[in-house]
């Protein structure tokens, strides 16, 4: 109880240096939580994916399309359950800085095969029916007050011109992480249209999604598929939705790693910082540490002492970054929601944010705390005066 | 612990001390030997650098000679390890200090309660026992007091009031009026001498001060590390 009590009044005895102290560590605690989240959010698309989904692409590269043909095919392989398609449409809501993914769609069978994305029986029913209607994720249709029955345009980029869809549904995510960021559409609209304008580009996807009955016969239903368009003018490349998504983040390993890399950074250099600080404390100090040692306090004691504060002011710091870490999540949620659909601190970040403090704490209690052990007292107490 | 006035309380054989200086070994103690009776007031003179300190260190526990016996209340302290001694001083020695040495982040109060902490008295027996040892100080409206908020005479009348609290053997005193104005240094010094005169404790005293060293029943120079005169 004493030496709770010695720690508490030791770790505010100079308040402006504890004070610096802890809002360093806060701020180091606070970069290194969001840039693990966005590590971690990178591989959102992975860790959400489905195991019971398929995604087959053009075997050379993805901006190559499919032709349509393809699905009844696909549709009659062994352990197929359903098939639906889209393409990446890559529109424009009045300029590039207003950036959302939007999809041309097979409606009812890609709505069947994402049941994250939910949407009323009336706004469902209202989109299959409609061949220009759209429907899209809450948070862009926050973003742009969009409401159902409103009149968007898309300006065309792959497939140019100007595209009119009509609002008739607004998705929200089953899961908190799922994105509600997205714009769909008929894929109908967009291929009847360019039979009239752009006929070469008519009759073409740019992925399947095939729903299976077993997922451990994902491998098996992969390579089924593929060999079916063996030696065709678009071969394919069928992998589950995991891989589908990985390939993607893998085009940005290098940047991830570097953004890791940063965060264990930050934490080593408020190491250094605190690590500096307790060594300056204990440096004070050591003339108490021998008076204390002279009325019979153990190496133990003190060592309790100098590494609790240490301990006291990382943890304060580390509670308060934590802190800090929500309204600021909230922040890039709200104000980069196009870039970060999904912005959410898990309960591991958290744990790992205090387990950083700590570490911090302990790293830079370990010289300080090894000289007021080993300090003798008679060459302590030369030091006062 | 008290005893009777002939009893010797302290028994130094021999004791020598050097420090290491590089490949050089300085001789700081020489082959010193003396006792010290319960209930003594001894004061030890000297010009700086001749051992005093380094003695009165080493009677304290917080240093180690070299060579030679320290014998205190039956117990050779240089026989005792490290983990030993601080126990050992826990009990039987009581350290005043020139610049007072008072923690402070600690009340009057906890600065003295500080020694009783590593016993096994409960919550109200040390509140007790301090609240005797700072009434004996004259201190007691002072326990809720921080050292900041003290001046120099009373902060040593907390330091000497931690250095009893524990009924110890011997109070080692170091320089105790070196940091303070005349009239503070004399009511340290009749309040030292109350302690010996009047609870029987055994005191040894590092001076400069001549006025300080009068006070003493006994004084003991020592030059270059040597003992000068040893008187009976």
């Amino acid at each position: 109880m004493f030496l709770l009590k010695f720690i508490f009044r030791n770790a505010f005895r100079h308040k402006l240096r504890t004070f610096l102290t802890v809002v360093g560590v806060a701020v180091a605690i606070l970069a290194f939580g969001m840039l693990r989240t966005l590590v971690g959010l990178w591989y959102l698309g992975v860790e959400t994916s489905s195991a019971s989904r398929l995604v087959t692409r053009n075997a050379i590269s993805l901006i190559f399309p499919l032709p349509i043909s393809y699905e009844e095919r696909i549709r009659q392989v062994s352990g197929v359950k359903s098939v639906s398609f889209g393409s990446w449409f890559g529109g424009i809501y009045i300029n590039e800085k207003n950036f959302f993914a939007n999809f041309a769609i097979d409606p009812k069978s890609y709505l069947d095969l994402y049941p994250e994305f939910v949407l009323s029986p009336a706004e469902r029913l209202a989109f299959l029916r409609d061949r220009t209607g759209a429907v899209v994720g809450a948070k862009t249709a926050e973003r742009f007050g969009w409401k159902v029955g409103d009149q968007v345009v898309l300006k065309g980029t792959i497939y140019p011109g100007q595209w009119e869809f009509v609002i008739r549904g607004i998705y929200h995510g089953a899961r908190k992480n799922t994105d509600e960021t997205q714009f769909f559409f008929h894929w109908d609209y967009l291929n009847e249209t360019l039979k009239k304008t752009v006929p070469r580009q008519a009759d073409e996807v740019g992925y399947y999604v095939i729903g299976v009955k077993n997922p451990d016969r994902a491998a098996e239903i992969s390579k089924a598929v593929d060999a079916l368009f063996q030696n065709s003018l678009a071969e394919t490349l069928t992998e589950t939705e995991r891989a589908f998504q990985m390939s993607f983040v893998s085009m940005t390993d290098a940047l991830m790693i570097a953004i890791q890399i940063v965060s264990y950074v930050v934490i080593v250099i408020i190491m250094v910082v605190a690590a500096n600080t307790m060594a300056m404390t204990a440096r004070e100090r050591i003339a108490e540490y021998a008076t204390m040692k002279s009325l019979g306090f153990g190496g133990t004691h003190i060592a309790i002492i100098v590494f609790g504060e240490s301990l006291l002011i990382t943890a304060l710091g580390g509670v308060l970054g934590i802190g800090m870490t929500f309204p600021a999540a909230h922040w890039v949620e709200t104000q980069l929601g196009q870039f970060f659909p999904v912005f959410d601190i898990s309960p591991a970040t958290i744990w790992l944010d205090f387990g950083a403090a700590l570490l911090v704490g302990a790293v830079a209690a370990i010289f300080p705390t090894w000289r007021g052990y080993t300090i003798k007292v008679a060459d302590g107490l030369r030091r006062i005066g | 612990m008290t005893g009777s006035a002939t009893e010797v309380v302290v028994s130094i054989r021999n004791l020598s001390k050097a420090y290491r200086r590089g490949d050089q070994s300085v001789p700081v103690l020489e082959d010193i030997s003396f006792d010290i009776r319960a209930g003594e007031f001894l004061a030890l003179m000297g010009p700086s650098g001749s051992g005093k300190s380094t003695l009165l260190n080493l009677l304290a526990g917080i240093d180690s000679a070299d060579t030679g016996s320290i014998v205190i209340d039956g117990t050779d302290i240089t026989k005792l390890s490290q983990a030993e001694l601080a126990d050992w001083r826990a009990l039987n020695v009581g350290f005043i200090f020139q610049f007072y040495n008072l923690i402070p982040v600690l009340t009057a109060f906890e600065n003295v309660e500080l020694p009783l902490l590593l016993t096994n008295l409960s919550r109200r027996e040390r509140r007790e026992h301090v609240e005797t040892a700072l009434s004996l100080v004259n201190l007691s409206d002072r326990a809720d007091h921080r050292p900041s908020q003290l001046s120099g005479g009373q902060q040593q009348r907390v330091a000497i009031a931690r250095a009893m609290i524990t009924d110890p053997a011997i109070l080692v005193a170091d320089e105790p009026t070196g940091d303070l104005d005349r009239q503070s240094a004399e009511d340290i010094l009749t309040l030292m001498d109350r302690l010996v005169t009047r609870f029987g404790k055994t005191v040894v005293m590092v001076t400069h001060d001549p006025r300080a060293a009068e006070k003493a029943f006994r004084v003991l120079h020592l030059e270059k590390g040597l003992l000068n005169h040893v008187p009976a």
